[in-house]
């Protein structure tokens, strides 16, 4: 950290050079000997020469800077031009000059020599990068910075970081900064900065704690021991709640998986093995999406919401169309075909596409988390999938409860006969709620793409899980399969602290069989005509 | 029951069915007649392993053709046999056998798993194959007719945790992993390292998965806490191919970063890492004896090979890839050096066979059947690339049994002529075990 | 079905007046002696000679023949459709593999008297109780029965006593198979994690390695399957039998009859456990390893495909559907390597869809073409079970 400090007045120059226009010539470039420095194999050497080049000045050293921390400040081998790499995919990059940042056509990485860098130069380069941020206007950034100082403060920020906190307006960032003193004090053994600690609940707060608390000093160590209990407390609480929301989680995750199975196992009584290769479809559109659409993966995932739901629902047609229609009263049999369509589609995606697993990229409004509070953090992904798993669930319920479909499809479950002279078209229902069952399975891929391998075992992983969801709920009810995906997932996180995770998944199971000894048909049993079947 | 009689009448109940059947039949007669040498490939091209073996058959099959348009060998043409072992232990006994004693194929190059390779084994020593394994594994084995080309456990997870002990000065450890063999013998013998270099038993969690574990919410949870003491820690990360990509993903959500708490893993290559957005992980670690960033020009020949053979321009390359590319060069030099396929005479000259790695270096065949690697540890990029930040000065040769575990401390293998054992005891000075008997 | 004699016979006789048990028997028995000669008798490298490799294959189907009948039994005749009998064969196999574990004795890589090489390496001080005994090899062989038999006892006592049925009982017992298959996965229990029990050396003192002793297994296995198939048959066409197939196409009636429906139940489903043990048994000395993948749901779900294909209530469709698919997977995955599951795949389908009794009702509609219109014209719901 004590270069951190050398870096500061360094970096406020930059920041105010920035933006200064300057004519840049290619021979005799002060740059040159600056980047020069850099391409040494000692890491020491490198944080010198990262010094020289703050100090230097120089306008475009921060664009070298962040080149460097992203691994693009590169040199090639021969003419021993300095070049920043501007896509480093594939084996031919286009560059631009480091020194004129004028694009420089295509290398091929053959040609290159990288400037490295490693974990403990990159944190160096980061904070000092993230300290210029509490110049910033930007209220957030420079809260967000002051939380990165947190335990990395060092003798030599002590002053200049007082002055910042007494300039600053914002109260959030004062606390973060006398916190990030505080830690620093902590650190040197002084008692008092306990009281700016108390009931914090940041790991970093935590950490520091926990080391005064083993000190020799017997009251810097009760008055840390004191400090950290308060603080057990308040976790205890987040951790109870975040137990919960792992259990949501992991069942919303159930729920998406089993929702499209208990239509077309639960309400139409085929035996779908190939449910998970619909899953997996659904996955991959997205995956094909993105592809489409370069660069814009946000808006790829949304549209893959519809696409996903599409292609699985056109797959679902085709397997009914092709297979599950001359098994009519045959649900047995359903399981024999639809495996080896499950065959067929899980290697149709290894040949066509790749075994390997594909990339699928979450876009930036899904990753990383939301705070509750400094303890207690919700990831975005599984927050989206959660609400969307809700989502799905809500539409299915409309779709079966209030449209002519759904009426029709509980019509024609429940008598075949009696329905088709009513004048319902069946074969044309059973496609519909096929396509419906499907296209559900799809958007779970879609889902699940932002949580799990996009490859060709996508759906093998979620096969079994469905059904067992599907029957633990009670065969053909929706609520059922809402409750019981989310009651295990629940259950199983609960039990995974204590026992493990191979375990708590074993009990889960056994409670399955034990449970089904209890209720042999499921948590909510079907009634009266439909129970028949 | 018509299957149950004899060959003919069951190769006509398999045409029957598919008419392939018999053209397959018909080419193996064809191809007897012009006496290539026959180089079998045991992976699998379906099941949950075929993400990672089924670039490792095209790998051995680009080295072949690449073998062949430089003459063949002897004079000879190499021709590939590939069979697929579907991710079925057993079915991998069956297919090594098929190759052993249907197919009658030279060499094998095949396995992933330790259970594949345990399962293989008896077929391969009965029948007297030639077996190269071409990944990292638990070590604890030499086999007089395996060649392992993958690194032992001295050969990537020592050097790595010395790197983060020395360099990154962590002091409290996670050891996590998938529950299996080879992470159960890491992380033993790392528990073993670790405490022999003073870290206390409170300073180090183990943790094991399932299989393909896709929820890591509350491990990933655990181990921040656990990073909460006040003391640097890492994670030691022996988690298995699929559970990575959901591994990584809550790692970056939760907001983990390699900063605060480094991840090196030993299972992640480029090729898991191809089915991750990395942006989130630069600078997490992984130990390997190759990295396709090496920057070599022998490397660089080996890629542009590769992406020719794939056709695709975004393909990888990774540490399985060099081993079997390392192993086939062996196996090659040795028959030159041998003058017959004949795998009594390969196998003795094999031994102290020296080829060139990827790496810029030398790898050479030692008598216990292992090679010597250089480790390197690399940090993860946002291009899905490692940046190599730390290497072994020289090569390590590979310990079949390792001098951290209580059974095989006293135990060496050496397959050249007057010993003849893959563990002999020094202390009781006699070749324990079964494997005497080989003949 | 064959019609049952109904004259007061001994039960475990009776299978031997059907025409299609001597026929069963007569084609099996002859197989089994073909191979023999062809293996022994005629030379290497002959055209017609079976070699050790195809021996041990055929072995290695004739265990999965009598998984599939042991399937059938509980599946065509009672109308239980187990999708976790891969763990009653995978226990067995476990049972045998234990006692060949012992038997490698001090030869392991560690030269432990006692314990396996996987519990050297693991730390174990001692042998868990569990695996004491096990190098007796007439307790390995009761266990091999025992131990899958008691599972069942205690599964099917809760599931048949609680009326759990359907697609409830499918689910649960896939459950059942899951479960274990990751228990089986921890190192923790004793039984060698994902790696299994290997490495085995010898059974009753013959070497496992050579081919006389291939031989021997695959004509015991040929002589088990001829047994199990016999014992299915009498149990198949005793009153037994005949209640059972009551329960399967309406069980509620039966119990109405007065039938306590559950015994019956229970009896058939542990005899089927216990078979599906003993192929299990067969199978780990003949392919020399056993790991928890038998345990995973999808084994189980392929051994009802085998018996679906052949052709479900009848028994030789059972073995017939396991030779057919496990041949064409050993076909298929040596000439088409990259495709062989498209061409599975197909067949699946195309059994189902074209052949809906299997070949089995392929074999009998050819013989009884016209009587089989006549049935389908009289009962034209048949199907629905």
């Amino acid at each position: 950290m004590r270069m951190l400090s050398r870096f500061l007045p360094g970096l406020l120059c930059l920041c105010l050079l920035f933006g200064l226009p300057q004519a840049v010539q290619a021979q005799d470039d002060p740059g040159q000997p600056l980047l020069e420095a850099l391409d040494t194999s000692s890491y020491a050497d490198k944080a010198e020469a990262i010094e020289v080049i703050i100090e230097s000045g120089d306008e475009r050293s921060r664009r070298w800077l962040e080149a460097l921390l992203n691994g693009k400040l590169q040199r090639h081998k021969d003419n021993q031009r300095f070049v920043i790499v501007l896509e480093n995919r594939g084996r031919h990059w286009p560059v631009a000059d480091a020194l004129s940042f004028e694009e420089a056509g295509e290398m091929s990485r053959r040609e290159l020599d990288r400037i490295g860098i490693n974990n403990a130069l990159r944190g160096t380069l980061q904070n000092a990068l993230s300290l210029l941020d509490l110049y910033v206007d930007d209220a957030d950034q420079r809260r967000d910075a002051a939380r990165d100082l947190l335990g990395n403060v060092d003798a030599s920020m002590v002053e200049p970081l007082k002055a910042v906190i007494e300039n600053e307006e914002n109260a959030e960032v004062r606390r973060l900064l006398s916190q990030a003193l505080a830690i620093y004090r902590l650190d040197q053994g002084d008692v008092e900065a306990i009281a700016d600690l108390e009931g914090s609940l940041n790991q970093q707060v935590r950490s520091v704690l926990n080391s005064a608390a083993r000190s020799d000093d017997p009251v810097l160590a009760d008055a840390a021991s004191a400090a950290l209990a308060g603080i057990e407390q308040k976790l205890k609480l987040n951790q109870g709640l975040e137990t919960l929301y792992f259990g949501l989680s992991l069942g919303s995750v159930l729920v998406l998986a089993a929702i499209g199975l208990a239509i077309t196992f639960g309400v139409m009584g085929v035996i779908n093995m190939a449910h998970g290769e619909l899953i997996m479809l659904g996955a991959y559109t997205t995956w094909g999406m993105q592809q489409l659409l370069p660069g814009q993966p946000g808006l790829a995932l949304v549209l893959s919401i519809p696409a996903g739901f599409l292609v699985a629902a056109l797959a679902g047609i085709a397997i009914e169309r092709g297979v599950i229609q001359f098994l009519k009263g045959r649900p047995l049999e359903t399981l024999l075909a639809t495996f080896g369509v499950s065959l067929i589609l899980q290697q149709l995606v290894r040949t066509v596409i790749s075994p390997q697993n594909r990339t699928v990229v979450s876009p930036e409004w899904l990753s990383g988390s939301v705070m509750i509070n400094e303890g207690l953090s919700l990831t975005l992904n599984r927050l989206y999938v959660l609400g969307f798993a809700l989502l799905v669930f809500a539409g299915l319920m409309l779709v079966m409860r209030k449209t002519r479909l759904g009426l029709e499809v509980r019509a024609v479950t429940q008598n075949r006969a009696m329905a088709r002279s009513m004048g319902i078209r069946a074969t044309r229902v059973d496609i519909m709620t096929f396509a419906l069952g499907s296209g559900v399975a799809g958007l779970a891929g879609v889902a699940l793409s932002q949580l799990t391998n996009v490859g060709p075992n996508l759906g093998q992983n979620y096969i079994i899980d469905s059904f067992m969801v599907v029957v633990f709920g009670g065969v053909g009810n929706l609520w059922g399969t809402l409750v019981a995906g989310l009651s295990l997932g629940v259950i199983n996180q609960v039990l995974e602290p204590w026992v493990g995770a191979v375990l708590a998944k074993i009990i889960v199971l056994v409670f399955i069989i034990l449970f089904i000894q209890k209720r042999p048909k499921g948590l909510f049993p079907q009634k009266g005509r439909a129970a028949e079947g | 029951m018509i299957t149950l009689q004899r060959q003919p009448h069951a190769r006509y109940l398999a045409a029957a069915l598919v008419s392939a059947a018999v053209m397959g039949a018909s080419s193996q007669a064809l191809a007897q007649q012009d006496d290539p040498i026959k180089v079998g490939i045991l992976h699998s091209l379906s099941g949950t392993m075929a993400i990672s073996e089924t670039v490792l058959k095209d790998t051995v099959e680009m080295l072949i053709e690449q073998q062949n348009d430089a003459g063949g060998l002897l004079g000879r043409e190499l021709e590939a046999v590939v069979v697929d072992p579907a991710s079925d232990w057993p079915l991998f006994a069956e297919k090594a056998r098929e190759l052993l004693a249907q197919e009658e194929v030279d060499v094998i190059f095949g396995n992933w798993t330790s259970v594949s390779r345990k399962s293989v084994l008896p077929v391969v020593e009965e029948l007297n194959g030639l077996l190269f394994y071409p990944v990292q594994y638990e070590g604890e084995e030499s086999s007089e007719n395996v060649f392992y080309t993958g690194a032992a456990p001295n050969q990537q997870a020592i050097p790595a945790v010395d790197y983060l002990m020395n360099e990154v000065g962590v002091e409290r450890w996670v050891l996590a992993g998938t529950d299996y063999v080879y992470p159960r013998t890491t992380n033993k013998i790392l528990d073993a390292y670790l405490k022999s270099h003073g870290v206390s038993d409170d300073d180090i969690m183990i943790n094991y998965t399932p299989f393909g574990h896709s929820d890591w919410q509350n491990i990933v949870s655990e181990i921040k806490q656990f990073g909460n003491e006040g003391k640097k820690t890492a994670v030691v990360s022996t988690i298995n191919g699929d559970a990575n990509v959901p591994f990584y993903r809550e790692l970056g959500n939760q907001g983990v970063n390699a900063a605060d708490i480094p991840v090196v893993a030993f299972s992640v290559g480029e090729q898991e890492l191809s089915g991750i957005d990395t942006g989130p992980l630069v600078g997490h670690l992984a130990a390997w004896n190759y990295f396709m960033s090496v920057d070599t020009d022998a490397n660089y020949d080996f890629i542009d090979a590769w992406i020719e053979h794939t056709g695709d321009e975004m393909a990888v390359t990774n540490d399985p890839m060099e081993a079997h590319y390392i192993g086939f060069n062996m196996w090659a030099e040795a028959v030159r050096k041998a003058e017959t396929t004949d795998v009594d005479a390969v196998k003795d000259a094999i031994i102290g066979v020296t080829v060139p790695n990827l790496t810029g270096g030398y790898a050479a065949m030692m008598p216990n059947h292992h090679i010597t690697k250089p480790v390197l540890i690399g940090e993860i990029q946002d291009n899905g690339q490692f940046s190599i930040v730390w290497q072994t000065p020289s090569t390590v040769a590979g310990d079949a049994w390792s001098d951290y575990l209580e059974g095989s401390r006293d135990l060496i293998s050496d397959w050249r002529k007057p010993m003849e054992c893959g563990n002999y005891n020094v202390v009781e000075g006699s070749c324990g075990g079964g494997e005497a008997e080989t003949e | 079905m064959q019609s049952v004699d109904s004259s007061q016979r001994f039960w475990l006789t009776r299978p031997f007046r059907e025409r299609a048990t001597q026929l069963f028997l007569g084609v099996l028995f002859a197989a089994l002696l073909l191979v023999t000669v062809l293996h022994l008798a005629v030379p290497q490298g002959h055209p017609l000679h079976v070699t050790a490799y195809t021996v041990n294959l055929f072995g290695k189907y004739l265990s999965y023949a009598l998984l599939a009948v042991s399937v059938d039994l509980v599946w065509g005749y009672l109308g239980i459709l187990s999708l976790g009998h891969g763990a009653f064969f995978a226990i067995g196999g476990y049972a045998m593999g234990m006692y060949l574990m012992r038997q490698i004795g001090d030869r392991g890589t560690y030269g432990d008297p006692v314990l396996p090489d996987f519990m050297v390496f693991l730390n174990w001080d001692s042998l868990p109780w569990y695996w004491l005994g096990f190098d007796m090899a007439w307790f390995a062989f009761v266990m091999v029965l025992v131990a899958p038999g008691l599972l069942a006892l205690v599964f099917g006592f809760l599931a048949f006593r609680s009326r759990v049925t359907g697609v409830y009982l499918s689910i649960i017992t896939q459950a059942l198979t899951f479960a274990l298959m990751l228990a089986f996965f921890r190192n923790e229990m004793g039984f060698g994690g994902n790696n299994g029990l290997t490495d085995f050396r010898e059974l009753l003192g013959f070497d496992l390695r050579t081919d006389a002793t291939r031989l021997g297994l695959f004509l015991a296995t040929g002589v088990a399957l001829a047994l199990g198939y016999i014992l299915c048959r009498a149990i198949v066409t005793s009153k037994l039998g005949r209640v059972s197939v009551a329960t399967r196409d309406a069980e509620a009636r039966t119990r109405f009859l007065g039938y306590r429906v559950e015994r019956f139940q229970l009896f058939v489903f542990v005899v089927s456990a216990m078979l599906a043990g003993l192929a299990g048994a067969l199978y780990v000395p003949q392919v020399g390893i056993i790991n928890p993948s038998e345990f995973s749901p999808i084994f189980s779900i392929e051994i009802v495909l085998w018996v679906a294909l052949g052709g479900r209530a009848t028994l030789y469709g059972a073995v017939i559907g396991a030779l057919l698919v496990n041949y064409a997977k050993t076909v298929f995955t040596g000439i088409m390597p990259d495709a062989w599951l498209f061409a599975l795949g197909a067949l699946f389908v195309f059994v189902t869809v074209f052949l809906p009794k299997g070949v089995a009702g392929l074999l009998a509609h050819r013989k009884r073409k016209t009587q089989e219109q006549k049935n389908q014209a009289r009962k034209p719901q048949e199907a629905t079970t």
